[in-house]
């Protein structure tokens, strides 16, 4: 059953391109791919870690620059400039896993975000290298051997392919030794150490990986839209997937996938009807809902609702709130 | 010289709504474990308050500042009410989402009722600056660092020497122990937050005429609020009064003397800075309030 629905969804998103006749629903589509990079990437963090990184658009941004200047002002192709762009926002991850590595919580929180900010006024003052305010116009499309990627439905797969192997990366991550170690250090950080989870190195690793996959996320937009400026460091792109990360399920793997789709489809559809300020609004109503009524999210709230009978016989072993959130 | 001197001057000024801005948020941030990201609404809630109050209703300016401290407060309290008090004993990772969550609501809220058009406080102080010597100052800027310096003066008044402030310590100190001592630890909370952002309103009021009021305005001003209280110390009142002052001259002098377009980077970088190599703050023995 449960292989079989995956098939389907396997299917339906292999063969997106056909069956969508609008080039604009495309979009969307390649959009909530490039999102869904993204919210996997906070989530490693935010769901698996416990620390929540609200300077995520930086590692975004990064990715977006580094690939965007590579290709412009070198000549590079899209392949090394994607992972130039993947190596340098994972060289930033690292330096803030080092630096923060004894922060947590509110103060972890305050360093993304200050980070974020330098990053952003660097990115507006320092006119030579990015054109400030301005931006860069004429990123050149990827291309595949002797294929240039300009038709929506070529960069639609090459954005499904990178979303594809973002959740590969975080599956085996998670499912490894160093996810089990994320997991002891969320729950209970001072108990994995004293059973020799080396805390410094399994944080930075966690920062190391998020923030080379929200640069590879930069890249692909970057590529996707030929325009960057410093608008890839808005505070709302971290709002946005801190939002899809809550909502579809921190700390589970299909929930920020879950969430990009949902937040990318959604306000596209509601886009006729409602302003962009009436969606950012409800954003912010939405997150409190959730907070209150839905705190694990979409994802195990509809896990635990499709096996009641399971949960029965398993609830005498794990103790309530077992996998719960972080603290 | 003179030029150092104005710069001092000015960053005096400036630093003192940082100081008001930054107690609240130390207080919030101490007593209630509440790390309050729409602490920046409040200071724009503030500033609207008091533009509504004078363009709208035709109070005059010193009480358009009143009001707007006003509903900071009522603001203030309702937020506690309805978002805090039902999360009590949640973890501090969950109150965290809820603000960054009101954060995002009350901005928007304000994007909507009053447009991205930015709006001037009119204000009945005479714009030629009064000199002394080199050194040239608004007389707005005056009424405003005194406005401020007052407030500070009389929050630390409110801590130190009434029954209402002793409770406060107390909680701060230590909660359990506090509640058997019969403090109501519901109330003291209600009143913290309320008054917390009643100085954010104030803030928000005092600056709004010097600079302008738009609805983002309060995301830089929650920014430079954390690192106030990151360089004082959490619930030190005096640490935070010196480190909005310290703010204030150190922005003043990175843009006078490194560049005007970093001058919201000094920010960023003290509490980066701070954080790495002093995390308790430059003036903490240990962690207190008042």
């Amino acid at each position: 059953m449960r292989r079989l629905g995956l098939g389907a969804l396997a299917l339906l998103l292999l063969t997106a391109p056909v069956w969508l006749a609008s080039p604009y629903h495309l979009h969307v589509l390649i959009m909530a791919g490039i999102f869904a990079i993204l919210a996997l990437s906070l989530n490693l963090l935010l769901g698996y870690t416990g620390q929540l990184s609200l300077g995520h658009a930086a590692f975004f941004g990064i990715g977006a620059y580094t690939s965007a200047l590579l290709a412009l002002k070198a000549g590079w192709s899209f392949w090394p400039a994607l992972g130039a762009a993947a190596a340098l926002s994972g060289a930033a991850g690292w330096g803030i896993g080092r630096l923060a590595l004894k922060l947590r919580g509110a103060y972890f929180v305050l360093v993304t975000i200050s980070f974020a900010g330098v990053i952003s006024l660097v990115s507006v003052n320092w006119m030579e290298l990015t054109n400030g305010p301005l931006g860069l116009p004429g990123v050149p499309p990827p291309d595949l051997g002797p294929w240039a990627l300009r038709t929506k439905g070529a960069y639609y797969y090459l954005v499904l392919a990178a979303a594809a192997l973002a959740y590969g990366v975080c599956h085996r991550l998670v499912h490894s030794r160093i996810g089990r170690a994320f997991l002891a250090l969320r729950e209970n950080e001072p108990l994995a150490e004293s059973v020799g989870v080396d805390v410094t190195h399994y944080l930075v690793l966690a920062a190391v990986v998020s923030a080379a996959l929200a640069g590879v996320a930069g890249s692909l937009y970057a590529h996707y839209t030929r325009f960057v400026s410093p608008e890839v460091f808005l505070f709302s792109y971290t709002v946005t997937m801190v939002i899809m990360v809550v909502a579809g399920g921190k700390g589970t793997l299909a929930g920020p996938v879950v969430g990009a789709l949902l937040f990318t489809v959604l306000p596209e559809a509601l886009r006729e009807a409602v302003s962009w300020q009436w969606q950012m609004l409800a954003y912010g109503v939405l997150l409190l809902a959730l907070l209150f009524f839905l705190p694990r999210g979409i994802v195990p709230a509809v896990a635990r609702a499709m096996r009641p009978a399971r949960t029965v016989g398993v609830r005498s072993r794990s103790a309530p709130g077992a996998r719960g959130e972080p603290e | 010289m003179d030029q150092l001197l104005q710069h001092l001057v000015n960053g005096l000024v400036l630093g003192g709504t940082y100081a008001l801005l930054g107690i609240g948020l130390t207080l919030i941030f101490g007593l209630m474990n509440v790390v309050n990201f729409a602490h920046g609404e409040f200071y724009t809630l503030g500033a609207y308050a008091a533009f509504a109050a004078l363009a709208l209703a035709g109070l005059p300016f010193f009480a358009a500042i009143g009001a707007a401290i006003v509903v900071g407060m009522a603001g203030g309290a309702v937020v506690e009410r309805v978002l805090l008090r039902p999360l009590a004993g949640e973890s501090i990772d969950t109150t965290m989402l809820v603000m960054i969550g009101l954060w995002i609501a009350m901005q928007n809220a304000e994007l909507l009722g009053w447009g991205g058009v930015a709006q001037s406080i009119p204000h009945p102080f005479p714009t030629a600056p009064w000199t002394l010597g080199p050194l040239g100052i608004a007389p707005l800027r005056v009424f405003v660092f005194a406005t401020a310096l007052a407030l500070i003066g009389a929050s630390h008044l409110l801590i130190q020497k009434t029954r209402l402030g002793t409770a406060m310590r107390a909680t701060f100190q230590d909660r359990d122990t506090a509640a058997l001592m019969g403090v109501r630890i519901g109330r003291i909370h209600a009143v913290t937050f309320a008054f917390g952002s009643a100085l954010a309103a104030a803030a928000g009021a005092l600056l709004g005429p010097i600079f302008l009021v738009y609805p983002s305005m309060g995301d830089l001003a929650s920014l430079k609020a954390f690192c106030v209280v990151i360089l004082g110390g959490l619930g030190n009142i005096v640490g935070a009064t010196l480190g909005g002052l310290i703010l204030g001259v150190a922005e003043e002098l990175g843009a006078g003397y490194v560049s005007s377009g970093y001058r919201d980077a000094v920010g960023f970088v003290i509490i980066i800075l701070v954080l790495l190599l002093r995390p308790s703050g430059l003036f903490a023995r240990a962690e207190r309030i008042g």
